[in-house]
């Protein structure tokens, strides 16, 4: 019989065909290496970045109650663009160099946060759908074949079920209230709903990754039918809240056992992606005064540190 | 009314979490670091959960339709009992921790002599607080020494916070007729006695962060009194918007 | 004047000295209940220990996850070389006699 050796990345591929996780400082193909960064770094990013458009409701929270339930939320966030980066560490970025790429502009991060929250609802409306979206994408991830990928999203996964609560219970209030609360839900759900469709990304036809993501479990189902799996679990959400989803194509097909929905605004969808979204400028240029105003804040850490240090090696000399 | 004394003490208490716990929220997304925003965000969530057991308590005293939101939202300017220092602006990292630390030390002070308040009530919000603000005098006390210790910017940059913030600190001791009353009846602490206490624990921690208190100081009272500085105004229209825009409403 | 001359140029030292010095990376083990051992949670920046236990309290035990935190490091651990994993872990798993299910024991022994 021919003893057939399998090459580095086959045996590679089997390991992860047969459920094993990768870790730290197995050998891995660099392209899975380079695709890891990118795809921990993007999910840290926008976990950072995300913290802005709810973190600009916390000082003008209508209660006590909402006011710390929303503190805690963004709170979680940047626990999650941490717990992310680390991940994205242990691949060999460091973490100046995630900063930079995302102040930078170069690094990309989900384009929802491109967009504005202008009125209370829309923390609701965040909440109920951009986290009710990232869910679904989260759960799927728990069981990616990178280790520490995984075991973030684990940890992820078991705070981002309040927020998503959180933000549908805003909704619910609001529409049990008056007119004009419930205007302002409805008006919140107009702004994002389409917004958040776009959040599972371009359709199947023009996403070339998808093949190798799902080989190495970044990815079990397409974009085409995550989407149809965020439609069809909103839509009774929706109508338990008495809102009309603004899309007139929206409509439940007994044939599929699915909703049939419009055509997404691909235009938008690409003006917002490459940058030219209302917030984009905002949202960097916050991100990097935050950076660049927090360095002399960092430097005396260190500074303070390795002053310690000294102290200490001279006291056991 | 010894009832209506209660409640004004309570608004004096909860105030200043309050206020400072609204200017640590304005920073989250904008720390220095991840891990630096996480910790404000704490305290900040720390604080603001006081503010809800003070003002429960205070609703419940008030009666009526009163409610924690309508106590904490819905007063003038001139009836809010916060002092200076926690309007203080977040001008940079620098105020932040040097404002932080000086009404830790006095928070941390008052919460231990409210353990043994004649108030049942102000005994168990006390008790649950101090563990907070243990930690928070810790963060903010190492974090001085940090940036007083750091490099010669840092320490620029914390003298500048401590010179510029030292002129609101000794409001904090100054009693108002109801912290007076507080003092007489047991219920608070008596704030003339806890001065000292709070100059050597300051200057201790300044002194090792090789920072110095200002030579001469012209301390600045009538915060507590409703004569606020002009940030409160700015600090209020954001922080009662949504109650003053949609009035009687459920959230 | 020679004195802001001389702060200037300490100033200019220190900036050149801490360019680009990031924070090092902690491993953190958070113990969640005693009598458990100490787990590996993840890693963060601080800039000292007493910085990356606050941290680690303020990151990894939000929601009371935690009575004990350890922080170390991330270069003070050896990890072994994956690459060495035949060697070291596969001889232990053809030495079944060493897991107690290998041995039968009649029903009436309880508690073994």
């Amino acid at each position: 019989m021919e003893n057939k050796t399998l090459s580095l990345e086959e045996q590679f591929q089997n390991r992860i065909d047969s459920g094993e996780n990768i870790e730290a400082k197995d050998w891995m193909p660099e392209k899975y290496r380079k695709t890891h960064i990118r795809q921990i770094s993007q999910h840290a990013h926008s976990e950072v970045v995300g913290m802005l458009p709810e973190g600009n409701w916390i000082s003008r929270a209508p209660s006590l109650r909402r006011k710390v339930a929303l503190l805690a939320k963004v709170q979680d966030e940047a626990g999650h663009g941490l717990y992310l980066y680390s991940a994205a560490e242990t691949l060999g970025i460091s973490r100046e160099e995630l900063n930079e790429q995302l102040n930078s502009g170069r690094a990309k991060y989900s384009s929802i946060f491109n967009y504005p929250t202008i009125s209370w609802a829309d923390m609701g409306a965040v909440g109920w759908l951009v986290d009710g979206a990232a869910i679904i994408n989260q759960v799927m991830l728990t069981k990616t074949s990178y280790g520490p990928y995984a075991r973030a999203m684990v940890r992820i996964c078991k705070e981002e079920s309040f927020h998503q609560r959180q933000g549908y219970e805003i909704m619910l209030s609001l529409c049990n209230g008056t007119e004009a609360q419930k205007a302002m839900a409805q008006d919140a759900l107009n702004r994002w709903w389409w917004p958040s469709m776009m959040m599972f990304g371009p359709r199947d036809e023009d996403s070339p990754n998808t093949e190798q993501s799902m080989k190495w479990k970044i990815k079990k189902k397409t974009n085409d039918e995550l989407r149809q799996q965020f439609v069809d679990q909103t839509v009774p959400q929706a109508e338990i809240l008495g809102l009309t989803i603004p899309d007139k194509d929206l409509k439940w097909n007994e044939e599929r056992g699915h909703y049939d929905f419009g055509t997404i605004d691909w235009d938008e969808f690409w003006d917002v992606v490459k940058g030219n979204g209302l917030m984009n400028e905002k949202r960097l240029k916050d991100r990097n005064e935050a950076w660049d105003e927090g360095k002399w804040v960092r430097d005396a850490a260190s500074a303070y540190a390795d002053k310690q240090a000294e102290k200490r090696a001279k006291k056991t000399a | 009314m010894l009832h209506e004394k209660l409640y004004d003490y309570l608004l004096h208490l909860g105030d200043n979490s309050m206020i400072l716990g609204q200017r640590l929220g304005e920073l989250c997304g904008h720390g220095p670091e991840l891990e630096t925003d996480i910790a404000l965000t704490n305290i900040s969530l720390d604080l603001f959960g006081q503010v809800r057991n003070y003002f429960q308590a205070a609703a419940q005293i008030k009666g009526g339709d009163a409610t924690e939101d309508s106590v904490a939202m819905l007063r003038y300017e001139h009836e809010y009992k916060n002092t200076y220092l926690v309007e203080q602006p977040n001008e940079d990292f620098a105020h932040v921790i040097v404002r932080q630390f000086f009404f830790d030390v006095y928070h941390q002070l008052i919460l231990n002599e409210l353990m043994n308040s004649k108030n049942e009530t102000l005994v168990a919000i006390a008790k649950k607080s101090i563990k907070e603000v243990d930690y928070h005098v810790d963060f903010s006390s190492t974090w001085v020494k940090r940036l007083g210790d750091g490099t010669e910017e840092s320490h620029e940059k914390a003298q500048t916070a401590v010179s510029t913030l030292w002129r609101y600190s000794m409001e904090l001791f100054k009693a108002t007729e109801t912290e007076s009353w507080a003092a007489e009846s047991r219920v608070g602490p008596d704030l003339d006695q806890l001065k000292s206490v709070y100059l050597e624990r300051v200057s201790s921690i300044l002194k090792e962060a090789t920072l110095s208190l200002p030579e001469e100081t012209v301390f600045q009272y009538g915060a507590k009194t409703g004569r606020h500085s002009e940030n409160m105004g700015y600090i209020l229209a954001e922080f009662q918007y949504m109650q003053r825009a949609y009035p009687n409403m459920k959230w | 004047m020679p004195i802001n001359r001389q702060k200037k140029e300490q100033r200019k030292q220190h900036k050149s000295n801490n360019m680009n010095k990031e924070w090092p990376i902690w491993e953190i083990f958070i113990r969640s209940k005693n009598g458990l051992e100490h787990r590996h949670c993840g890693s963060l920046h601080a800039a000292d220990e007493d910085m990356a236990i606050q941290n680690a309290r303020d990151v990894y035990t939000r929601r009371q996850e935690g009575v004990s935190i350890w922080v170390v490091e991330s270069k003070h651990i050896t990890a072994s070389n994956p690459e060495k994993n035949g060697e070291m872990f596969e001889p232990a798993a053809d030495k079944v006699y060493r897991h107690p299910t290998f041995y039968e024991l009649p029903d009436e022994i309880k508690h073994m």
